[in-house]
C-alpha cells in the first residue's frame, strides 16, 4: 500500500476537518482584521502559507473549541459551525461565516477506511481557504472594533458539555450571501458560506 | 335482552292468554320491583322504564337518558354528536403521548417556517457556544484594512489629474553655446540663479527677478568654459575651463577667488561636497580639491581611461559617482579629512553601459540609489543600488541620454535626450511609466538642471536655447492644505503664548 492509496477513517476524517476549522477560523480572523496582524505567526500547512494566532487567550479558546469539535465530529452529531462577527459596541451581527457539516452516520470507528487520498482532500481544503482569503476583495470594511463568537449546531438529543451554553442562531437580517467551495472527506462534507450585512 | 322482551310482548299480545302488560301490576310484583329498583322512581312501572326505547311514544319522559344518537329530532336539541367530544379528547390525549398524530402537511409547513425564521430546524439541532463573552482583540486595536478599501489617494491617480504643459514656461536665448556632449554648461543655484556658460563667458540669470549678469569672460578667445557647479549654499561658483584650470567665483561680489591648476586636460565635470570640490578631466583623472587649503589638490582618483563627463556627489556626501567616455560608472568613497592619498579605491565600478556615461543622478528620497544614462550606442537608463552593487532596473529609451534629474515633488525621473528624439522625458519612478514628453528643442538636449523649489526643470540644447519646463508644480489644493496646516499650527502656538 502506498501512501496515496491510503484511505480515510472516521478518526482521520474528524482530525482533518477539525484542523480545517482551526486554520480556517484563524485565516478569517487574520484576513478580516479582527485581530491585529502582528499577533499572528506564519506557518506552512496544506502547502500554503497560513497565519496562526499567537494571542494566548485566543489560542486557549480555539484549542477548547477544536477539541470539543473533534469529539462531536467523531460522534457525527455536529451539523454546523458558525463564526459570528459582531460590532463590539452595538453587538450587531456584521458577518456570519457558516460551515454546514454533513456527516455520514454509517461510518463507525472500526469501519474499513474509505478510498480517498489525504492529498485529494487537502487540495479541496486548500481551495476553500484560498477562497476565504479572496473574500476580502468583496466583503465590506469592518470599520468598528469587532468581536467574534463560534456557534456549533449539534443534534438535539446531545448533552450540553460543561462550560458550553445554548445560544440563538444570530442571523443577520438584510444580508447578502455568498457560497464558497465545499470539500468532503467522504465521511464529513463541509459546505461553506459567508453572509454579510448589505450596504445601503 | 331488550329484543327478547319486545318479542315476548308481541307474543303475549297475540296470545291473549297472558296477563295484559299495560294492566297495573300485581301488588307482589310491584313490591318486588320497587325493592329491586332504586327509590328514585317508585311510581313508574318497571317495564315502562325498561321499554322506553321501544315504545313508539314521542315523549321519552323525563328520564336522564341521553337521546340516542341515531334518532332524528324534530325539536331543537343541542346536538353535540357531530363534535365528537370523546374522540377529540381521546386524540388530544394521544397527541400528548407522541407527535405522530399531527398531519404531515402541518408539520412540514411548521418546519419550513422554523427554517425560514431561524435558519435551522429547532427540532433537529440545538445551538451551543462556549460560555463567556465573545472574544475580541485587545483594546485600542484599529482594523487597518482600510488601506485596502481607500484608493482615492494613490499616486497614480494624482499623476493623472496633474496637467503638464507641453510648451515651456519660458525660453531663453543661449547664443554661442558650445554644442559639445561632454561638457556641463548649466547649473541652477539654491539662491535661484541659473548659470550658463556660453563659449568663453559665464552668464547668470536671476530667475526671481529676470536680470542677466555677465559673471566672467575667458582671457583668451580660443579658451572656453567646460563646466559649472554651484556650492550648496549658492554663493560660490566653480568653473572648469579648457585651459585645465578650475576657477572659484564669489557671485555676490563678482570676484574671482581662486584659480586652481592640477589637471593636464580640460575640466569637463565638477561637483561639490562641502569644502571639497571634485573635478573630472578629459585625461580620465578625477581630482579632489580642498578649496580652503593652499595646497588644494588632495586626492587623485584613477579609474577612467577617457574623459570624465559625469560627476556628482550623493546628497548625504557619502559617495561620489563618476561616469566616463570609457562607458564606466564608478562610485567613490568620501574623502577623509586631512588624509592625502593617491590610491583611493572605488566602492563600485559598473561596466554595463555601452556608451559614454554623462547622465548621473542620486535619488534624493532613497539613499544609495543612483541613476545613470548611456550615450548614443547605449540609450539605457540604469538604476543602481550602491549598497548591494546590483542593477535594480534598466530601461531602453531609444535615444541618447545626456542628463538625468530626479524630481522629488511627484517622485519622478527626468531625462534629457539627444539623437534621435532631442527631447525631455518625465518618467514615474520607480515604475518607469512615461508621464510626459517635453518636445520643443530643435537640436540635441545637452543638459538639465532642477530649480531650487523643484517645480521647474531647465534644459539647454544645441539649438542655443534654454527652455524652462514648469512641470512639477504641486497641486494648489494640496498647497492650500499645507498652508492651512502651517497657519493652524501657528495659531495653536499663539494661543498657548496667551
Amino acid at each position: 500500500m502506498t501512501s496515496t492509496l491510503q484511505g480515510i477513517t472516521l478518526k482521520g476524517s474528524s482530525e482533518l476537518v477539525a484542523d480545517f476549522f482551526s486554520f480556517g477560523i484563524n485565516s478569517i480572523l487574520y484576513q478580516r482584521g479582527i485581530y491585529p496582524p502582528e499577533t499572528f505567526s506564519r506557518v506552512t500547512h496544506y502547502d500554503m502559507s497560513l497565519h496562526l494566532t499567537t494571542d494566548v487567550k485566543l489560542k486557549n479558546y480555539m484549542n477548547n473549541v477544536v477539541a470539543q469539535l473533534k469529539e462531536w465530529l467523531m460522534e457525527c452529531t455536529v451539523q454546523k459551525l458558525v463564526l459570528v462577527i459582531t460590532c463590539l459596541e452595538t453587538n450587531e451581527v456584521l458577518e456570519r461565516w457558516q460551515f454546514d457539516i454533513q456527516c455520514d452516520k454509517s461510518a463507525k470507528e472500526n469501519c474499513a477506511p474509505r478510498e480517498k487520498s489525504i492529498k485529494a482532500i487537502q487540495d479541496e481544503i486548500r481551495s476553500v481557504i484560498r477562497q476565504i482569503t479572496a473574500t476580502v476583495t468583496f466583503l465590506p470594511l469592518l470599520d468598528t472594533p469587532c468581536a467574534f463568537d463560534l456557534l456549533v449546531y449539534i443534534d438535539k438529543d446531545n448533552d450540553v458539555p460543561e462550560k458550553w451554553e445554548e445560544s440563538g442562531p444570530r442571523i443577520i437580517d438584510q444580508s447578502e450571501e455568498v457560497r464558497l467551495r465545499s470539500f468532503t472527506t467522504s465521511i464529513h462534507k463541509v459546505n461553506s458560506m459567508v453572509a454579510y450585512k448589505k450596504n445601503d | 335482552m331488550a329484543q327478547f322482551g319486545f318479542e315476548n310482548d308481541i307474543h303475549s299480545i297475540l296470545k291473549l292468554d297472558m296477563p295484559i302488560t299495560n294492566a297495573p301490576m300485581a301488588r307482589w310484583q310491584r313490591k318486588a320491583s320497587s325493592s329491586a329498583m332504586s327509590s328514585l322512581s317508585p311510581m313508574k312501572a318497571s317495564n315502562a322504564s325498561q321499554n322506553s326505547s321501544k315504545t313508539p311514544s314521542k315523549t321519552p319522559g323525563k328520564g336522564k337518558k341521553v337521546t340516542p344518537s341515531k334518532m332524528g329530532g324534530d325539536r331543537y336539541i343541542p346536538y353535540r354528536n357531530s363534535k365528537q367530544m370523546d374522540i377529540a379528547s381521546f386524540l388530544l390525549a394521544k397527541e400528548n403521548e407522541s407527535g405522530d398524530a399531527k398531519t404531515p402537511g402541518a408539520s412540514e409547513s411548521q418546519k419550513a417556517l422554523s427554517v425560514q425564521l431561524n435558519g435551522y430546524n429547532i427540532e433537529d439541532a440545538k445551538i451551543l457556544h462556549l460560555g463567556g463573552k465573545p472574544l475580541n482583540a485587545p483594546e485600542g486595536y484599529q482594523n487597518n484594512l482600510k488601506v485596502l478599501y481607500s484608493q482615492a489617494t494613490t499616486p497614480a491617480s494624482v499623476k493623472k489629474n496633474r496637467f503638464i504643459s507641453s510648451t515651456p514656461d519660458r525660453i531663453l536665448d543661449a547664443p554661442d553655446l558650445r554644442n559639445d556632449f561632454y561638457l556641463n554648461l548649466l547649473d541652477w543655484s539654491s539662491r535661484n540663479f541659473l548659470a550658463v556658460a556660453l563659449h568663453d563667458s559665464v552668464y547668470l540669470w536671476d530667475a526671481s527677478r529676470g536680470d542677466i549678469i555677465l559673471l566672467m569672460k575667458m582671457a583668451h578667445e580660443e579658451d572656453y568654459i567646460c563646466s559649472l557647479s554651484w556650492t550648496k549654499e549658492g554663493n560660490y561658483l566653480a568653473v572648469g575651463t579648457s585651459d585645465c584650470k578650475v576657477q572659484l567665483w564669489d557671485v555676490e561680489n563678482q570676484k574671482r577667488l581662486r584659480s586652481m591648476a592640477s589637471h593636464t586636460a580640460r575640466v569637463s565635470s565638477l561637483s561639490w561636497n562641502d569644502h571639497v570640490l571634485s573635478s573630472g578631466s578629459r585625461s580620465g583623472h578625477i581630482h579632489h580639491h580642498d578649496v580652503r587649503m593652499a595646497d588644494h589638490h588632495i586626492t587623485t582618483l584613477n579609474a577612467h581611461s577617457q574623459e570624465v563627463c559625469g560627476l556628482t556627489w550623493s546628497p548625504d556626501g557619502k559617495y561620489l559617482a563618476s561616469g566616463g567616455n570609457d562607458n564606466l560608472v564608478c562610485v567613490w568613497p568620501r574623502v577623509q579629512d586631512g588624509s592625502i592619498s593617491n590610491d583611493s579605491q572605488t566602492v563600485r565600478c559598473w561596466s554595463e553601459h555601452q556608451g559614454a556615461v554623462k547622465a548621473l543622478a542620486w535619488c534624493p528620497w532613497q539613499a544609495n540609489i543612483l541613476a545613470s544614462g548611456g550615450g548614443t550606442s547605449d540609450r539605457h537608463i540604469r538604476i543602481w543600488n550602491v549598497n548591494s552593487g546590483s542593477c535594480i532596473s534598466s530601461l531602453d529609451t531609444q535615444s541618447q541620454i545626456s542628463s538625468l534629474v530626479f524630481a522629488p515633488n511627484y517622485k519622478e525621473l527626468v531625462s534629457a535626450h539627444g539623437y534621435a528624439h532631442n527631447n525631455v522625458v518625465i518618467w514615474k519612478y520607480p515604475s518607469f511609466s512615461k508621464v510626459a514628453e517635453l518636445n520643443g528643442h530643435e537640436d540635441r538636449v545637452l543638459s538639465l538642471t532642477m530649480s531650487p523649489d523643484c517645480t521647474t526643470v531647465a534644459s539647454v540644447a544645441g539649438d542655443e536655447t534654454i527652455r524652462l519646463w514648469k512641470s512639477f508644480e504641486l497641486d494648489p489644493l494640496k498647497k492650500k492644505a499645507k498652508d492651512k496646516f502651517i497657519k493652524s499650527t501657528s495659531g495653536v502656538i499663539h494661543q498657548s503664548i496667551r
